[in-house]
């Protein structure tokens, strides 16, 4: 297989251009700039379209237009820029519009930083703009994920016709790793049934979020409902390490998640029974399997880039079985390893203690 | 409520609307806006285009233009229909986009929008309602309204020292040099009328040569926003709006140019081409030839930027990835980068990596004194320190640590450029460790050199760091 060593930030064009993803719509942000640039390489270079929009606003609004063709499109930013895509990523949403949206986070609130953070948990996994929406959120760890969920990303948008987002932070975006290229996907879907691509047959559809009438509008509602409760009980993705005989039970994601990774291992070589879930899915969150470690752990642990935002989720699993603690690094300070092993300790003492 | 002679570029009931009367438009009398759509439903059968015309309707009294117009349609946010109108006509740009705007989402709230497509050359059709007020949200004041024009929120008129003078969108699009066409019409008197439907016409017609960015304002009345009566708010814009929003052409470009001109080129999805493409992008490296790393390798590779040192990462990385191992390069960056200190971290591993940050190094390469104050502590009991004696003066614990001093700078300048020093440390890396064998480096090194003048005296620079390692 073709490999590359490469950035996630560039990874991620990789797969969507396999993905067939055909219009890339940006505005400069740092950290997400990369993604970008990769993009106004490649996509003209295949045909595609590229264009530095005046706006986040603006490229999110160019993103409706294509995804409303059925075209595959994506656009990425930072978290400032994020905020902006709120109100459109609303209108795709209601429109039913399949598309893909990257968040390279940073530390905010307001200009913050340029340092990873993951304080737009709330943003990305709980809607973000009016309405009630979802967006499909994928949490990817490396490059080679980088890569690989943002092809899941299109596809999972199609399949649902509903917005994806890609969720990572400035490591995850500037780390080089080994990535195996791959190919183009060997089909797309047939959206002409409700898209508007300026060809003839398409011609009596409507790409539209407006629905006047109240009764209407519950109906579409309760229509985009049972879709997202149909993405919950089929498209979680999480990892399971070393969870089967942990005492403790330490959730992360995206970069944080590769941390608790090493630490799980220096914690195992003292004894220490801890085990990593990791979310891949943030949105659907993976529930079901938290509520099933419930039963056999003694406590969990979210650790989060942020003063606690999927640790909500986690109590919500985990529905007051157990202890639920939580550690958090924010601003762009990233804990490393030893820091985390100390507070392994502190709470599996508390538990001896106790 | 005004019933249309119907254009076939009118759906002949309108099905989408709600309520009863489904033959008759939703605007009030005397409004503008059933004026427009009946002229441009009507040029875009004349042109033969409707069934390839893409109508974007805006947020505004317009927002139910799906309801009328049987082509392809498109309701946009408040504002964004030209960025909607972009990006569909550069994804089908056989397609005809219609943006059509009121004042408010044109020139308030889409202001950016609308002159970044103008500037850009779009290749669509911009119409714009110039009614000197917000329609639909009850007849507040828009950018285009008048001074001394009472709007609900401006009770005692527009005064230009509080609110602002009217904005003139034509005469500020036509300092761009992108657009093609660009003229002012009103639904006034009859010849105003005949004007306006030659615009709209000629608008289109030059989006389907393919010439470029046409943009009609037309001047209409609201006689619910202005509390008139359908007369007076004609006589009102004709005689009062026409003095601010004077009509006329102010950019037509149309004749100058060739057909197709202004065309964009998009393909569609093709899986051989994107295959063919993303294989180019492998490494040159080629395959994977699977080494045994004597153990993993946690590093961290420290200087001041401009001597090589994230490259340095950057070799050592890609001679892992060939040799078949987990590899992961992390460089610092933002603000640490700015004081001119450059440093990453390495991961070769034969197990999945974890944690991209190293914290701990087993291998720490100094090549400048605050690296060595500030990281040699961090290194893990036994490991590796390389420290360039060309640009540091102190030495580690050699108690604790492993030291290799090198003059790596000096070596290099010997070898014919200082720029080469990066290799030379990483000779003495491998020598220092045995993670791979010389050989192995050397030919990966010459895969991934790009220039290819410079390959001799990096194999020299690489063999020179090897052999000091090895024979001190
Ligand atoms: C983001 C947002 N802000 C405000 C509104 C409310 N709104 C709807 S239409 C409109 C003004 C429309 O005026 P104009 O564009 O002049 O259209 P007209 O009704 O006069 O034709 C406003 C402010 C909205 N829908 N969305
Ligand atoms: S409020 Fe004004 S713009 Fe809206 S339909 Fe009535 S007359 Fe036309
Ligand atoms: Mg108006």
């Amino acid at each position: 297989m073709a490999k590359q060593f490469m950035k996630g930030n560039d990874a991620i064009i990789v797969g969507a251009l396999a993905a067939g993803c055909r219009a890339y719509y940006g505005y400069p942000i740092t950290p997400a700039s990369e993604v970008a640039h990769a993009a106004a390489l490649h996509f003209p270079a295949l045909g595609g379209v590229f264009i530095q929009a005046e706006s986040e606003v603006s490229a999110i609004n160019m993103v409706y237009g294509t995804a409303g063709m059925g075209i595959r499109t994506m656009t990425a930013s930072s978290s400032p820029g994020f905020s902006l895509k709120q109100e459109g990523l609303s209108y795709c949403a209601g429109a039913e519009l399949p598309c893909v949206v990257v968040n390279i986070v940073r530390g905010g609130p307001g200009l913050g930083n340029i340092a990873p953070e993951q304080a737009d948990y709330f943003q990305i996994t709980k809607g973000g703009g009016h309405g009630n929406y979802r967006l499909i959120a994928l949490a990817p760890n490396g490059a080679q994920e980088m890569c690989d969920l943002t092809m899941k990303a299109f596809e999972l948008a199609d399949k649902y016709r509903n917005p994806a987002c890609i969720m990572a932070d400035g490591i995850t975006g500037q780390m080089m790793e080994v990535v195996d290229i791959p190919k183009g996907v060997t089909d797309l879907p047939d959206h002409s049934e409700w898209s508007v691509t300026g060809e003839p047959e398409t011609s009596g559809n409507l790409v539209s979020s407006i629905v006047l009438d109240p009764h209407d509008l519950e109906d579409h509602n309760l229509k985009l409902d049972a879709k997202y409760k149909e993405i919950m009980a089929n498209e979680v993705i999480f990892e399971e390490y070393k969870t089967e005989d942990a005492d403790l039970i330490v959730v992360a994601y995206g970069v944080v998640s590769r941390i608790v990774y090493s630490t799980v291992d220096m914690a195992r070589k003292q004894g220490l029974k801890v085990g990593l879930l990791r979310p891949i899915t943030l949105w659907p969150f993976p529930t079901e399997v938290i509520a099933r470690l419930a039963g056999t752990a003694s406590q969990f642990l979210a650790v989060e880039l942020s003063t606690g935002q999927m640790v909500e989720d986690v109590q919500l699993a985990v529905n007051g079985k157990v202890p639920v603690h939580f550690y958090g690094r924010c601003g762009g300070v990233v804990p490393g390893s030893k820091e985390l092993l100390d507070e392994f300790t502190k709470i599996m003492e508390g538990v001896t203690q106790s | 409520m005004k019933t249309f002679e119907k254009s076939n570029g009118f759906y002949q009931v309108f099905e989408r609307k709600s309520g009863p009367a489904k033959e008759a438009t939703h605007y009030c009398p005397g409004c503008g806006h059933g004026n427009v759509h009946k002229m441009i439903a009507e040029s875009m059968e004349e042109l033969g285009l409707t069934k390839r015309t893409v109508f974007v309707s805006p947020v505004g009294c317009s927002v139910f233009g799906y309801y009328y117009f049987d082509c392809g349609n498109f309701q946009a946010a408040h504002g964004r229909a030209a960025a909607v109108a972009t990006a569909v006509k550069r994804t089908n740009p056989d397609a005809i986009v219609i943006s059509y705007q009121g004042d408010g989402d044109l020139a308030a709230i889409g202001t950016a929008e609308t002159i970044h497509a103008a500037n850009r050359g779009e290749n669509i059709t911009v119409f714009f309602v110039n009614n000197a007020i917000y329609g639909m949200t009850g007849g507040q004041m828009a950018p285009t309204t008048m001074i001394g024009q009472r709007s609900a929120t401006t009770p005692l008129g527009r005064k230009a020292d509080i609110h602002g003078n009217p904005i003139r969108m034509c005469e500020m699009l036509a300092t761009l040099p992108a657009p093609t066409y660009i003229e002012r019409v009103a639904i006034g008197h009859s010849k105003h009328i005949m004007k306006a439907r030659k615009a709209i016409k000629k608008a289109l017609r030059i989006q389907a040569e393919g010439k470029g960015y046409s943009f009609v304002e037309i001047v209409s009345a609201c006689p619910t926003g202005w509390k008139m009566d359908p007369v007076a708010s004609r006589d009102w814009l004709v005689n009062d709006m026409l003095k601010v929003f004077p009509l006329g052409v102010f950019k037509d470009e149309g004749d100058n140019l060739d057909d197709d001109s202004w065309k964009r080129h998009f393909e569609p999805f093709d899986k051989d081409k994107v295959d063919v493409y993303l294989d180019r992008m492998k490494s040159a490296v080629g395959e994977v030839e699977p080494t045994v790393l004597p153990k993993d390798l946690n590093c961290k590779f420290a200087g001041f930027g401009g001597q090589g040192i994230l490259t340095l990462g950057l070799f050592l990385s890609q001679i892992g990835m060939r040799g078949g191992h987990h590899v992961s390069w992390f460089p610092a960056y933002g603000p640490e980068m700015r004081g001119g200190t450059a440093n990453c971290s390495v991961n070769l591993s034969t197990n999945r990596i974890g944690t991209p940050l190293v914290d701990h190094p087993n291998v720490l390469v100094v090549m400048n004194q605050p690296s060595l104050d500030l990281f040699e502590k961090d290194v893990v009991d036994g490991g590796t320190i390389i420290i360039d004696s060309t640009v540091v003066e102190g030495t580690a614990d050699t108690k604790r640590l492993n030291v290799v001093t090198i003059p790596a700078s000096d070596i290099a300048d010997e070898v014919g450029t200082p720029k080469v020093a990066n290799v030379v440390i990483l000779g003495a890396l491998v020598a220092a460790t045995d993670a791979f064998t010389p050989e192995f480096c050397e030919s990966t090194l010459r895969a991934i050199i790009k220039k290819k003048s410079l390959i001799d005296m990096n194999m020299e620079a690489f063999r020179r760091g090897y052999d000091f390692v090895k024979n001190s």
